[in-house]
């Protein structure tokens, strides 16, 4: 199966890159923008066909290595 | 008197942790590649070092953090042994969960690289006490990602607990509480953002790092 982790901020966190990508959108002229959050995708194989096996996986590497959960948050979609 | 520094790859302060220890209180030092699974017998002191470990791939620290020498770090740091992250390692601490919070990118966005004076917020520590009745000092900073970060309740438990030792008196990175340097509940492991291996002879700018070196190995 193929793994997608989508890792962002908390929503309490100060996402500066966020921020920074939101005011350079204004400054283009797309004042409608708000909230913009930055974060990353990580996308791998896994040798597993049992969706319920893959899940638990997947989120123990989240936990150990993927994400900080004191700072982030994790979404998990397997394909 | 024996410290070592682990050498990480990336790490790129790691001579200067050397020669700033050495110099500083003659002990002998040891240079301990992340991939050992053994540290050197007897050690005073262990310095986690600044650089960019793994290249901050993912986050900074947190591939460090799972280096195989680490468990020996976190082992040695049970037995009371002395840890003291600078910079990156301070990233590698939290990373490792060794201190609470995290490092967060800089408030600005821009690596920050420049004198700091600081507040020695706490001087009971084995790390401050050689700085007596001083409450300031200053040290350098060069980071992108320094800017420390706690949620409300750990940051009233550190607080309240006295962990924090250093405080920016101008905040260069956004830090939360100007918090520059956090310990342990036990008091032997401390992690700062500042570098006392850039401020250990008054060549260098200052000589104040140097106390903190002796003071760790003081009370060894």
């Amino acid at each position: 199966m193929r793994a997608k982790v989508q890792v962002f901020l908390k929503p309490g966190v100060l996402d500066v890159q966020g921020k920074a990508v939101e005011s350079a959108l204004h400054g283009l002229g797309w004042a409608r923008v708000d909230s913009v959050r930055v974060g990353k995708t990580i996308e791998f194989d896994l040798a597993e066909t049992d969706r319920t096996k893959g899940e638990a996986e997947v989120k123990a590497m989240c936990e150990k290595l993927l994400a900080n959960t004191v700072i982030e948050s994790y979404r998990i979609e397997l394909a | 008197m024996k410290a070592a520094v682990i050498v990480f790859p990336g790490s790129n302060c790691d001579r200067d942790c050397k020669v700033a220890i050495e110099r500083s209180t003659g002990a002998g030092v040891d240079m301990v590649w992340h991939g050992e699974t053994q540290l050197p017998s007897g050690l005073d002191l262990i310095v986690l070092p600044g650089g960019f470990s793994y290249g901050d791939y993912l986050r900074c620290g947190a591939m460090a953090a799972l280096s195989p020498v680490m468990a020996e770090v976190k082992a040695a740091a049970e037995r009371g042994v002395a840890v003291v992250g600078i910079c990156n390692g301070f990233q590698v601490l939290v990373e490792a969960q060794m201190l609470p919070g995290a490092l967060l990118r800089n408030e600005s966005l821009k690596y920050v690289c420049k004198s700091v004076d600081l507040e020695i917020t706490n001087s009971q520590t084995r790390f401050t006490a050689g700085y007596g009745q001083r409450r300031q000092a200053t040290m350098t900073v060069g980071n992108a990602e320094g800017n420390f970060f706690a949620d409300a309740e750990t940051l009233a438990r550190i607080e309240g607990n006295g962990q924090v030792v250093f405080r920016y008196l101008d905040n260069p990175n956004g830090s939360t509480g100007n918090i520059a340097g956090i310990i342990n509940t036990r008091g032997n492991v401390l992690g700062m953002m500042p570098h006392p291996d850039r401020a250990f002879e008054a060549e260098l700018g200052s000589a104040d790092g140097a106390i903190l070196f002796q003071s760790a190995l003081a009370s060894a």
